[in-house]
């Protein structure tokens, strides 16, 4: 079957395309060339609509153990947003920690076909993926979560090699079924539970002597030395203290050229001028990300609201755990491995720290020059919920409206930012790198965020509408693997999206002291730790797809 | 991973009896006969050795084939206009076809489990709690206070593996482990030490639990205690709980929600979590909540992705809603509500459905006896032991996978389910 979409105004960036009028050609789920002979199947008219590839979302959480408690401990969040069971979709809830079906739908319906779980716990991978498996139409992976696991810190604290780290790194890739690498507060999760309640980048971990930047070193070269395309994924030190912007700034210092993904760059951007003694350290740190070409950052952008954190870095949501709104929370060490924490929290735009926050995070946005390397996020759910994306969008595209919001908030935040002097606005272009051949590129992604011959036919298609937020909260048609999903902003198909991982090579030596420290310290057997291929494609509904490594990769 | 040796011996085999998961038992099968070689104890053995008796689906007590069994649930669901899904005994894919099979027929779920789960879940939802894992346990813990439970009966090998191995990672001698028993009285000696120490036990009645443990509370926040006793327990001596808690490097307190069955125990429970939590702002101290067998645990954690909310949930407008009082299953038996109750239990023959007027399927394992005997009953294979699956331990973080350990012929849950869906 081959379907034509006709005459649509094409935003490609991978293949330079900005706002070409062209057809696209479906075939079996890919973008192919226009028939020789002719024949079309199917041909749908979408002269004047917007056309982008299927956006991506580069860190959401949407599976996994502290997600999941984020959903137990929320029912009355749920409440205020059940949905229906219909003919097409099943029932489901959820707004700041919505079900997985919801999830799924959700992202369809604006024109999202990917999202990537960001903080995979190895020992928590299994659930995980059963979460993000029981995820609609979307496609999905995570990154492993390493850094204060204990295996890697003997091993540094032992001195071994690189190689040797280079494989255990490939190792918990494999069995965890991942595509890329994560570290949250390096070290730090693994201090807490020394009781250490701060760790900066060169302060020792107390049992092993090592530090955060050595460990961001190791992890950073691993990931680079193996050829894995996405660059480690980094949480820093001292999340949301004030100050932490010269923490941040010495991190980009500190990995000394190797590629490294900022994530959520707008809690680690902070200073402390001011009478409120908490100020935006934004200007420096775009300054520091636009020199510094190794470096891309997800923004983390707040948007007012309920919502809920859920993190790893258990060491600073106990820390943050007094301003839970509601008044619960949970923390939690996790086998060695990790930890998490789970803070409901309301931003409140009469809040001077909170108004801030979200000046923080758009400074951030129209400050740093590459759209290439500066992706969209709220850090799903932990800055807002990822249905707030076409708001967010809004925001960027639109000055007059960004000043608007801004007038309303505190006003002793709104003197202490330049946010109304920024004149710049995202064209569709920028938001087409963005949110999709960025993140595709970035992820290492080799068939997904563009639109050329060849690749996965994940298309949406908008109509132009001069508010922008109206116009990505509902696209005229997803394709999703070349079926349409979504009709007029409604689902019409639910699929059921693969999992995207890399599977680098590692000798099989380093299964040898694994397995001992698996039997002597473990409550789990290193086989049963490990993820089968089986187990993501389960009865037939799941699949994997490798991607490709970077030339050169190497253990 | 299960590595099927030539001879029918099973190595690294999980155990998905009890909560803690075990997974290093060393299983023989003979045909459909399953002995536990090694690592077996009281829970395991039985969870493992049940014998398999009855192969074919029964309507009224006449064997009939799966798909005309299959059929006749259906019909009763259509014909349903409160259908309840309880039990609940299975692995994750079972729990998948359940919360699948409930949204479509408009269903409550409920497990056999949740009056001892939601004393946790309720704690969750009102105030949050800080836990910890068994690794960490295993590696980390010096002092250890069990609140109200008697571990070893329920978790037969829990000090061996998660409180006195041979060493742990922080170089810590596991000799010098303290260990507490505050309210019940342990039935054996698990808890003793290697070297022979045995744990200290300071006994109340479980009525007098809520107050003691409120008492604990305020004298590890140093406040003033003016009894001098409390529950029959001198002050001075829970004075000396609080000050080893507060001692510790990383204390652990475990209770088991199945064990404290006084009225309202999540107050208790609320009461500890909440004196973690402050005993945090010091040095380290972390829950431990025991249970999770059977699929427990994770039950409520698939409902919990798949719906919002844990057990207890009611689709019967079409759409999740959660009441932990109105949608627990008993009590809308009790009250009549319910006309159709179909019941999951794959893993123990004792967990049979409640009597009942209301009409009963079970889809339950092979050789359960009913006073009874059911509208229809599927005797369905074990996960496990049967067909491959997974499940999770009691910490919630850990899930493991089961694997198939003989032909038994028995469909799964999920296999059931799905074909009562579709047949819907």
């Amino acid at each position: 079957m081959l379907t034509k979409l006709t005459g649509g105004r094409v935003f490609d960036p991978e293949h330079g395309q900005n706002d070409v009028v062209r057809d696209i050609y479906i075939r079996d789920g890919r973008i192919v060339d226009a028939p020789s002979d002719g024949k079309i199947d199917e041909e749908i008219d979408v002269r004047g609509k917007i056309i982008m590839s299927g956006a991506i979302d580069m860190h959401t959480h949407i599976g996994g153990g502290k997600v999941n408690i984020a959903r137990t401990m929320l029912p009355e969040d749920h409440a205020e947003a059940l949905l229906e069971r219909t003919e097409l979709m099943r029932s489901g809830c959820g707004h700041a920690a919505p079900s997985t079906l919801t999830t799924g739908y959700r992202y369809a319906e604006m024109g999202y076909t990917a999202g990537f779980e960001p903080a995979v716990l190895p020992v928590n991978a299994r659930q995980a993926h059963m979460e993000m498996a029981d995820t609609p139409i979307i496609d999905k992976g995570g990154y492993a979560m390493l850094g204060s696991d204990d295996f890697l810190l003997r091993m540094m604290a032992a001195n071994e090699d690189q190689e040797a780290i280079n494989n255990y790194v490939a190792w918990t890739l494999n069995h965890t079924q991942a595509l890329g690498l994560k570290v949250v507060n390096p070290g730090g999760i693994n201090a807490f539970k020394f009781n250490q309640r701060k760790l900066d980048l060169d302060e020792k971990n107390t049992f092993y002597n090592v530090s955060p930047r050595e460990i961001l070193q190791r992890l950073s070269r691993a990931v680079t030395e193996l050829g894995v395309p996405h660059p480690l994924h980094v949480h820093g030190c001292n999340l949301g203290v004030p100050g932490n912007k010269d923490t941040t700034l010495d991190t980009i210092q500190g990995i000394e050229g190797l590629p490294m993904h900022l994530t959520h760059i707008q809690f680690h951007s902070y200073g402390t001028e001011g009478d409120f003694k908490f100020s935006s350290g934004a200007a420096e740190i775009a300054e520091s990300i636009n020199r510094n070409k190794n470096i891309t950052v997800d923004v983390g952008q707040i948007l007012f609201g309920q919502t809920v954190t859920a993190s790893g870095d258990t060491m600073r949501q106990f820390a943050g755990a007094p301003h839970a709104h509601p008044n619960k929370w949970v923390g939690m060490d996790i086998e060695c491995d990790a930890g998490c924490g789970v803070v409901p929290f309301k931003y409140k735009d009469q809040s001077f720290v909170n108004a801030l926050q979200w000046m923080i995070g758009l400074e951030t946005f129209l400050m740093v020059d590459d759209p290439w390397r500066i992706f969209l996020t709220t850090d799903h759910p932990n800055g807002a919920p990822f249905t707030s994306y076409p708001h967010l969008i809004k925001l960027l595209m639109d000055k007059s409206f960004r000043n608007d919001m801004l007038s309303t908030l505190h006003p002793e935040a709104q003197k202490a930012t330049h946010l109304a002097s920024l004149d710049r606005e995202y064209s569709l272009y920028d938001i087409a790198i963005m949110t999709r051949a960025g993140a595709a590129k970035l992820l290492g992604l080799a068939d997904r965020g563009h639109l050329g011959v060849g690749a996965a036919a994940d298309i949406t298609v908008y109509t132009d509408d001069a508010d922008r937020e109206k116009m990505f909260s509902k696209p005229d048609y997803v394709f999703k693997d070349g079926q349409m999903v979504v009709r007029n902003g409604e689902l019409v198909k639910i699929t059921w999206g693969t999992t995207h991982v890399v599977k680098p090579e590692y000798d099989g030596s380093i299964e040898k002291p694994l397995q001992s420290y698996f039997d002597e310290f473990h409550t789990m057997k290193m086989g049963n730790f490990k993820i089968s291929d089986d187990e993501i494609v389960d009865d037939g509904r799941g699949s994997l797809t490798v991607q490709p490594l970077k030339q050169g990769g190497k253990l | 991973m299960t590595d099927k040796q030539e001879d029918g011996i099973f190595y690294d085999v999980v155990s998905p009896f009890c909560g803690i998961a075990s997974d290093d038992l060393v299983v023989q099968v003979e045909g459909n006969t399953v002995t536990v070689k090694e690592q077996g104890d009281s829970v395991t053995r039985p969870g493992f050795e049940t014998p398999l008796t009855d192969l074919s689906p029964r309507i009224k007590g006449q064997e009939v084939s799966l798909e005309e069994a299959v059929s006749h649930i259906a019909g009763l669901l259509n014909n349903s206009k409160q259908p309840l899904i309880g039990g609940m005994g299975t692995d994750l894919n079972g729990a998948r076809a359940a919360m699948a099979l409930a949204d479509h027929s408009r269903a409550t779920l409920d497990s056999q489990f949740s009056d001892a789960a939601f004393r946790n879940i309720l704690v969750l939802q009102d105030t949050g709690y800080m836990t910890t894992t068994l690794t960490e346990v295993r590696n980390r813990v010096d002092f250890l206070l069990v609140v109200g439970t008697d571990i070893e009966s329920a978790f037969p090998r829990f000090f061996e593996r998660v409180v006195w191995p041979k060493e742990s990672m922080f170089g810590q001698e596991i000799e010098s482990r303290e260990i507490v028993y505050l309210g019940k009285a342990p039935s054996g000696t698990a808890s003793t030490s290697p070297g022979g120490r045995r744990a200290e036990v300071v006994e109340c009645s479980e009525d007098d639990l809520p107050e003691v443990v409120a008492v604990l509370r305020a004298l590890v926040n140093g406040k003033k205690v003016q009894a001098e006793s409390v529950g029959g327990i001198a002050t001075a001596d829970i004075a000396g709980i609080a000050e080893k808690l507060k001692g510790a490097s990383y204390g652990v307190i475990s209770w088991s929600g199945s064990q404290l069955n006084h009225d309202h125990a999540e107050v208790t429970i609320q009461t500890l979590c909440d004196m973690i939590k402050e005993i945090n702002n010091t040095t380290r101290c972390n829950g431990l909540p025991l249970g999770g067998k059977e699929g427990d645990t994770t039950v409520n954690a698939v409902s919990s992705w798949q719906s919002g909310y844990p057990m207890r949930t009611s689709f019967s407008r079409n759409m999740p809603d959660y009441d932990p009082y109105l949608n627990r299953g008993q009590r809308m038996l009790d009250d009549g509500e319910v006309d159709l109750l179909l019941w999951v239990s794959s893993f123990n023959t004792a967990g049979t459905p409640p009597a009942t007027d209301a009409t009963t399927v079970v889809l339950g394992r092979s050789g359960m006896t009913f006073e009874q005997e059911p509208e229809v009953f599927i005797p369905v294979g074990v996960p496990g032991i049967d067909h491959a699956g997974r499940t999770f331990r009691c910490d919630s973080a850990v899930s493991l996978p089961l694997k198939k350990l003989r032909d038994s012929g028995l469909p799964s849950t999920f296999d059931v389910l799905t074909a009562v869906e579709q047949a819907l």
